[in-house]
């Protein structure tokens, strides 16, 4: 029978881990209890983008989005709406103007203003059903591209749509793939880099687990392009559901003919394999990338020559990100002029970002390049929590910088991030508000470099390493004004003499901070002082005269340091503080900062 | 899989499994199920329309439940809603008028006015 309900459940990895496994279980059981069982359809999708309210579940044809459902709610949805056709309003997303409930996806503020492309069928399609894809055009571009273009043609086509490599480098992917074809040999090689390794962004892994057969047609295509009959996915062990469902497509694929030999009747082969990586950050370099499938130690070698010369067992290979390959079905299906149109003039196309830390909207989202920043965090992300002051943007994870508040109007594309001393990346974007210490940032992503850099070049496993020692130091109160110049001429060292992208980007979250919050540092080296309150040795808070005395800090503290009578202004008992910040996170006035010793010592 | 007609073929056939999730257009059927609704057997007319619907391969009909709809005298009842939002309200359904009304009304796009019970269009 036809079914006249469907029922779409998140499997993206956040939703996964907040049991959405579990409720689809749930539903099977209770509608088997209801025998409405036939007329109901129940599908596991990839991410649907909005992972702060998750476990999501979006019921079709109304369209009603139901946010943070959990196992318990599952009968109440089954009764009320799959059965009587009552939407379940308490489960509904608030409307913030309207004080009203969002009953339609679309409706959500979150969707409207997103365009949907390389992250078209996540959360539209079951991953593990190849029909599903296939009805949603895919592996349509492959057929047309086999049947009626030549190898030439297709290049051209994506030279024209002037696509550029969403990995991080932004190098015009047409290009490449015309450099791979130029070089002679017998045999090349497709390879996708699902090594995504920056802490925070996650997009490649929602495309693979929502749209696994988009990558597959991708790589394809790319095979006939520049002559190859061979593409490997070099992604992560530490993706499970990513391997098992890219697994699964490849061998539907094959089943359906639309991998292996002879595909469409044409002279054209094309075979995938999965190569697992071990979760190495340096893996993500192409050239690091096709050490390790070769069985090599992942680290990488000189370029040139580059890997479309002599690549994979030295033979001509083609590398590409995997949003980059989620792109290119598009392409084919609509034109590239449709791309063109999309976006910037330098940048066409859409850009998918990850967005984290400290904004309401955790998750997934795609906005055509140009777009402002400030529409991204305030439209989309939904601003600040707990009615935060923005501090900065950090874009491009450890290899990034950050944007401060005057930039935020920036329209977004590779150039202008680059012109603003960070980088466009992989599409990390992790918020961060002023309870956030920017030394403390710096140090910890320059902390992951440290432990990511192969050691094979002594800048990137040396420099790095007395950055580190440094900024340690100056979080510990021990730094002086020299340590920052010291930084910043160890940082261009390192830029300038490492070899590959990872020592040449890694010391970006350093200067980026001490070029856009020089005062922080200042205040951390001459006044000992944190201003955020995270450095624990430089953190001394104190109670100022805007106390409202609510009492709320002293409830909220764990070590009963803080005493004084409700409606009177309350204090803090240095000796018997542990600055967790408990108090300053609970005072609804801002009372509470962290201040110079000194002055607290005058008091 | 060999050409690209036999792609474009299995395409239209999963398509019909998922045409709810992306059609807005075309015929919207709602059948009353409030408690008076499904006394009076709504339930048997809500599956009479999708065995229609699917019989008749239509591509853009979507069908769904709604609330008690006020008349609870003329139930079974359903309220066929076509793309420019002219609604029409048919009354004391049974399912031979179910098959007349997906006949008549969403294939050959004749309301059958003898059912109807009101028509309105919701601005």
């Amino acid at each position: 029978m036809l079914e006249r309900i469907q029922v779409l459940i998140c499997g993206g990895t956040g939703c996964m881990s907040s049991h959405s496994k579990e409720i689809k279980k749930a539903f099977e059981d209770e509608l088997i209890a209801l025998g409405i069982k036939e007329e109901v359809g129940l599908i596991l999708t990839g991410c649907f983008g909005l992972c702060e309210k998750g476990p999501v579940i979006v019921i079709y044809p109304d369209e009603t989005f139901y946010s943070h459902v959990k196992v318990s709610d599952v009968r109440t949805i089954c009764e009320e709406h799959l059965l009587k056709g009552r939407p379940v309003m308490n489960l509904m997303v608030n409307d913030p103007n309207a004080k009203t409930k969002i009953k339609q996806m679309s409706q959500l503020k979150f969707y409207a203003k997103q365009k949907r492309i390389a992250l078209r069928n996540c959360g539209q399609i079951n991953p593990l059903d190849i029909k599903e894809y296939i009805a949603r055009d895919g592996y349509l571009a492959l057929a047309k591209v086999l049947t009626e273009l030549s190898s030439d043609d297709v290049i051209d086509e994506m030279i024209a749509s002037g696509l550029k490599g969403r990995g991080g480098g932004g190098f015009p992917t047409g290009v490449k793939w015309q450099f791979a074809r130029r070089s002679e040999s017998d045999i090349k090689y497709v390879i996708c880099n699902a090594d995504e390794g920056d802490p925070g962004a996650f997009m490649d892994r929602a495309i693979l687990e929502g749209d696994p057969h988009s990558i597959l047609e991708a790589m394809a295509i790319c095979g006939y392009a520049i002559g190859s009959n061979q593409g490997y996915i070099y992604v992560r062990a530490e993706y499970p559901v990513a391997v098992e469902r890219l697994k699964h497509a490849i061998n539907e694929a094959k089943e359906y003919g639309l991998l292996g030999e002879r595909i469409f009747d044409t002279d054209f082969s094309f075979d995938i394999d999965i190569r697992l990586g071990a979760g190495a950050f340096v893996c993500g370099e192409e050239t690091a990338l096709i050490r390790s499938i070769e069985g090599y130690r992942g680290m990488p070698t000189t370029k040139p020559p580059f890997p479309a010369v002599k690549g994979l067992w030295d033979k001509p290979t083609n590398v590409n990100n995997v949003e980059t390959l989620a792109n290119v079905p598009v392409i084919f299906l609509k034109g590239a002029s449709f791309f063109r149109s999309i976006g910037t003039d330098k940048s066409p196309g859409t850009k998918v970002f990850a967005l984290g830390g400290k904004i309401n909207n955790t998750g997934l989202v795609e906005v055509p390049m140009g777009v402002s920043l400030r529409e991204v965090v305030y439209d989309i992300g939904g601003g600040i929590p707990a009615k935060r002051k923005f501090k900065a943007i950090q874009t491009g994870g450890p290899s990034g910088g950050c944007i401060t508040e005057k930039d935020l109007d920036t329209k977004i594309d590779f150039d202008n991030l680059t012109a603003l001393g960070s980088m466009m990346g992989s599409g990390g974007m992790i918020i961060m508000d002023e309870d956030n210490c920017m030394v403390d940032v710096a140090r910890f992503y320059l902390d992951f470099t440290v432990d990511e850099s192969c050691g094979k070049c002594t800048p990137c496993r040396e420099g790095t390493k007395q950055m580190l020692d440094i900024l340690n130091r100056i979080c510990e109160g021990n730094g002086t004004l020299e340590d920052i110049d010291e930084l910043e001429r160890l940082g261009q060292m390192i830029k300038k003499t490492s070899l590959c992208g990872l020592g040449q980007t890694a010391p970006n979250p350093v200067l980026s901070t001490i070029k856009h919050f020089k005062d922080e540092y200042i205040a951390h080296v001459v006044d000992k002082n944190c201003p955020a309150g995270v450095c624990s040795n430089l953190t001394n808070f104190v109670i100022h005269d805007n106390c409202i005395g609510c009492t709320k800090c002293a409830r909220n503290c764990p070590v009963n340091a803080i005493s004084g009578w409700p409606k009177q202004i309350h204090t803090i008992d240095q000796d018997l503080c542990i600055k967790c910040g408990a108090c300053k996170k609970a005072c609804p006035v801002g009372a509470i900062t962290s201040d110079v010793l000194l002055k607290e010592v005058s008091l | 899989m060999k050409t690209i007609e036999e792609l474009k073929q299995l395409r239209d056939e999963s398509l019909k499994k998922m045409t709810m999730r992306y059609t807005k257009d075309g015929y919207r059927v709602q059948v009353g199920m409030g408690t008076c609704g499904i006394a009076s057997g709504a339930r048997a007319i809500l599956n009479a329309f999708l065995e229609q619907v699917e019989n008749h391969e239509l591509k853009n009909v979507t069908v769904t439940q709604v609330g008690c709809m006020g008349e609870c005298a003329y139930e079974p009842m359903a309220e066929i809603i076509d793309a420019s939002g002219q609604s029409y309200v048919y009354g004391c359904l049974t399912i031979p008028m179910v098959r007349q009304i997906v006949e008549k009304h969403m294939i050959d796009h004749q309301p059958i006015t003898k059912y109807l019970l009101s028509e309105r269009k919701d601005s």
